[in-house]
């Protein structure tokens, strides 16, 4: 009996030493490229030195995480997948934004509603200063005072079509 | 001896920076010209004072003196004598005695003008810059002294100290530790003092809004007397950001020159509200409005500069910037405070004084567009500022550190330089208090015709990235809309006069330097547009271990992996080195030389191999974090379209400056601001 047990290991080790890596093999992809690990690696912070894409990360253990990458490009993981286990490793951190979960939320909703509150602040007050405005005011003034960059005095708004015009014509009369 | 001479000096300086503070207001509250007069004597021999401390500071470290911790920490004996005098601003210690220096600087400009139209706003003009003065004194004497030096203690402990600890002996090292590789760039030995001059000498245009907020001066005079400030600080501060994006681009070895780092948005952020100033009081010299706005934009600006400055000293954030740290955080922190506060309270103090002198006419006026225009600049700054701060709340809130990266500001910020541009293209064709939809699109037409032809080229041409023809036409409306009002400019001119194209055009922009120098800066804003386009669009990057004879490919290009080579430099630092041939369409373009260099501290510096033309620039990098060997070294190779135009738009920006301050005598005279 254990001769025979013996015959069957000496026959099927040699055969599971030539199938096992060729199973292994067809379950991995082929060695995923630099560009390949660079791709995700831009989209990951460097764990360690803050604010430094992992792409370029000169650091010894970021060279061994872009090789996690690899190995895990190789293993068939998805981008996905391999953000994931940086991030369940090393906090949200590694993330160029912050997740969209919980507090995070803040990040992205107080810019707009601050700069949409100061849009509608504005817009509310020029409504009012335009219905002030547009009560008779002195017209017809001197028109140099339009738009030119060096005049001085602030003087009544004219109301010339071609204002551009008579400013130059009348700031090259006043220096000439 | 020099030492102590040198803390003595920093020490009598701040002491009389006290003293002018207290003399000015002594002055301003007992109604005493002497008092305020003495307070100006006081701020007038900081400057001659501080430059005595810094000189012997740079003396000690041209000179090799290592016993001084901080000439030890930035010096070494075979750094060239060039870079020992400018690692005065190279550490934390440093930089603030710079910050100091410029500040003093131009306190004594302030000091030096004729102040006798505007005598009762001296006294206030004074104390906030003595107060700014006295703050940075009693960091470097109280916190960063860059006169400390070295001692062994009885235990054999190495410890720094500025007087002779009980029981220790005086310890000099026979070499220092030397510059950080990274700031020995010629873009970084610039880059601090242009940034710091743009810092302080936003502190001038604050100083006379204070006065005036304190001495209840509502009219547009402190506008009229700081405006060449402002515009001196606004360049020197877009010359920091611009020389600061050029060492990034050419040390850091990542292929761009932005990475929207948090100490990179911190100089950025008082820029913002810097140039939202520069538009908005406009708006108050030619039609008197937004008095209160105005007010509140210089101490924001005011309050950046310092936030800035507290974020790049104090290490409470930490990047690739951040390369000192220390305990001088809360000081920042309630100085900004204190000034922040009591600054807002003088403005709602004085609120109703500041009203508008005439009301808004039009959606279409050109102060209605440049206030429109402020709107954007404080929605980029709202983005920058809360990007920045998030992480400290988050980590404050859930203990939970996040990153707020690139994608965060490009997202959200892009949009709004995009309208900026479009801006930059409309106002200069409204004009001030009336201007209609029907006027302003009889303006527009003109330029808008080659505009569209510029869109269908690039159509034809096969661009279909919508975001970069968006882009490009926005650039190509504010060129064409800028070159029609020279050409405006110039023919009207010439229907009067009967000059010839070119001296008509010249005298124009000689009569009104500020509105055509302000269209230069404009001109030049878009050309770097052009570069930030075609970087941040269209970049494309691969990386490739080779070995000699293999190549790779970019965009077109191919580049050979010839040979490497390791050898010493005559500075002590072993450079490696490998050559490349760029070939296209199988014609050799010529060779680049990417390397890396290590230090004797260990430290490595990566410069790229870069081929720059009009066109593109090909960046390839040794990628010294990969394993390298003579027999197959790793490269990263990056194509960048079109990002020299950035640096021949910041070209350009300097003679815009250079013609839009340029002294106008006549308006000199006419404002009595000389």
């Amino acid at each position: 009996m254990k001769t025979k047990s013996i015959l069957i290991l000496s026959i099927c080790m040699p055969l599971m030493a030539i199938l096992v890596p060729i199973f292994t093999v067809s379950a991995q992809k082929a060695t995923p490229s630099d560009d390949e690990v660079n791709a995700i690696a831009h989209q990951l912070y460097c764990p360690v030195c803050e604010n430094t894409p992992l792409d370029v990360c000169p650091t010894t253990a970021c060279h061994q995480w872009r090789e996690l990458i690899r190995q895990m490009l190789s293993e068939g993981k998805t981008e996905a997948q391999i953000k994931q286990y940086f991030v369940d490793y090393y906090g949200a951190r590694v993330l160029s934004e912050p997740p969209r979960t919980g507090i995070n939320w803040l990040v992205y909703v107080v810019p707009p509603v601050a700069f949409m509150a100061g849009a509608t602040l504005l817009f509310l007050a020029f409504r009012t200063w335009k219905r002030i405005g547009s009560e008779p005011v002195a017209t017809g003034g001197d028109p140099s005072t339009q738009g030119s960059g060096d005049d001085i005095a602030r003087k009544p708004i004219p109301n010339q079509d071609d204002e551009y015009i008579s400013r130059l014509e009348e700031e090259l009369r006043k220096r000439n | 001896m020099l030492a102590q001479f040198g803390y003595g000096v920093f020490v009598l300086t701040f002491l009389l920076a006290l003293f002018s503070l207290g003399a000015a207001v002594a002055g301003y509250f007992n109604k005493s010209d002497r008092w305020v007069e003495a307070a100006r004597r006081g701020l007038f021999l900081i400057f001659p004072l501080i430059t005595t401390g810094v000189l012997t500071l740079a003396y000690l470290l041209v000179t090799g003196h290592y016993e001084l911790q901080y000439v030890y920490s930035v010096t070494s004996n075979d750094m060239p004598f060039y870079l020992k005098l400018t690692a005065l601003w190279g550490g934390q210690a440093g930089s603030l005695v710079l910050w100091s220096w410029l500040m003093a600087a131009f306190a004594f400009a302030v000091t030096l003008r004729k102040w006798d139209r505007d005598h009762e706003l001296l006294p206030w003009v004074i104390v906030v810059t003595s107060l700014t003065l006295a703050f940075f004194l009693s960091l470097t004497i109280l916190y960063e002294n860059p006169f400390t030096r070295w001692w062994q203690t009885a235990g054999g402990e190495f410890i720094g100290r500025m007087f002779a600890p009980v029981g220790a002996l005086p310890l000099t090292p026979a070499d220092g530790q030397g510059l950080n590789p990274l700031l020995r760039h010629p873009g970084m030995i610039i880059h601090p003092p242009m940034l710091y001059l743009g810092f302080v000498a936003f502190v001038i245009p604050y100083a006379f809004a204070i006065a005036a907020l304190v001495t209840g001066r509502s009219d547009d005079r402190w506008i009229r007397l700081t405006r060449r400030w402002t515009l001196v600080a606004w360049v020197f501060l877009s010359l920091g950001l611009v020389l600061g994006m050029r060492w990034a681009y050419d040390v850091l070895g990542w292929g761009g020159y932005w990475a929207w780092d948090p100490v990179e948005i911190a100089a950025l952020m008082p820029w913002l509200t810097g140039t939202a100033f520069l538009h908005s009081v406009m708006i108050q010299e030619k039609r008197g409005m937004f008095k209160q706005w105005n007010m509140l934009l210089i101490i924001l600006t005011y309050a950046l500069v310092i936030f800035g400055t507290f974020l790049t000293r104090s290490g409470v954030l930490s990047s690739v910037h951040a390369f000192a740290q220390s305990a001088i955080g809360p000081m920042f922190f309630v100085f900004i405070g204190i000034t922040f506060v009591t600054s807002v309270a003088l403005l709602i103090y004085r609120w109703k004084d500041l009203h508008a002198e005439v009301e808004m006419h039009s959606f279409f006026s050109r102060e209605a567009l440049f206030l429109l225009n402020n709107l954007l600049f404080m929605g980029v700054l709202i983005v920058c500022f809360w990007g920045v701060i998030f992480p400290l709340i988050s980590e404050l809130v859930t203990g939970q550190k996040v990153t707020v990266g690139p994608p965060f500001y490009l997202r959200a910020n892009g949009p709004l330089f995009g309208a900026l541009l479009a801006l930059m293209g409309i106002a200069p064709l409204s004009a001030w208090g009336k201007s209609t939809f029907k006027t302003l699109g009889r303006a527009l037409w003109k330029p808008a015709i080659p505009t569209g032809l510029v869109l269908a080229v690039l159509v034809i041409l096969g661009m279909r990235n919508w975001i970069a023809l968006v882009g490009f036409l926005l650039v190509a409306f504010v060129v064409f809309v800028t070159l029609f009002e020279f050409w405006r400019g110039t023919r009207s001119r010439q229907k009067k006069t009967d000059e010839n194209f070119l001296v008509a055009m010249w005298k124009l922009g000689g009569h009104n330097r500020r509105r055509y120098g302000g269209y230069l800066i404009h001109l030049s804003m878009v050309v770097m547009a052009i570069g930030i386009l075609g970087i941040e669009l269209f970049q494309t990057t691969t990386q490739k271990t080779m070995a000699v004879g293999e190549d790779i490919q970019i965009s077109g290009y191919t580049l050979r992996y010839d040979s490497l080579a390791q050898f010493p430099h005559a500075d002590g630092r072993i450079v490696t080195r490998a050559v490349l041939t760029v070939f296209k369409n199988g014609k050799s373009l010529g060779e680049l030389y990417p390397r890396y260099d290590y230090y004797a501290s260990g430290q490595p510096m990566t410069i790229a191999g870069v081929r720059s033309t009009l066109a593109d620039d090909l960046y390839v990098v040794l990628v010294n974090w990969e394993n390298v060997s003579s027999a197959q070294a790793p490269f990263k190779v990056y194509h960048n379209p079109l990002v020299n135009w950035l640096w021949i738009g910041s070209l350009m920006f300097v003679f815009g400056f250079l013609v839009a301050a340029w002294p106008n005598r006549d308006e000199d005279r006419q404002e009595g601001n000389k």
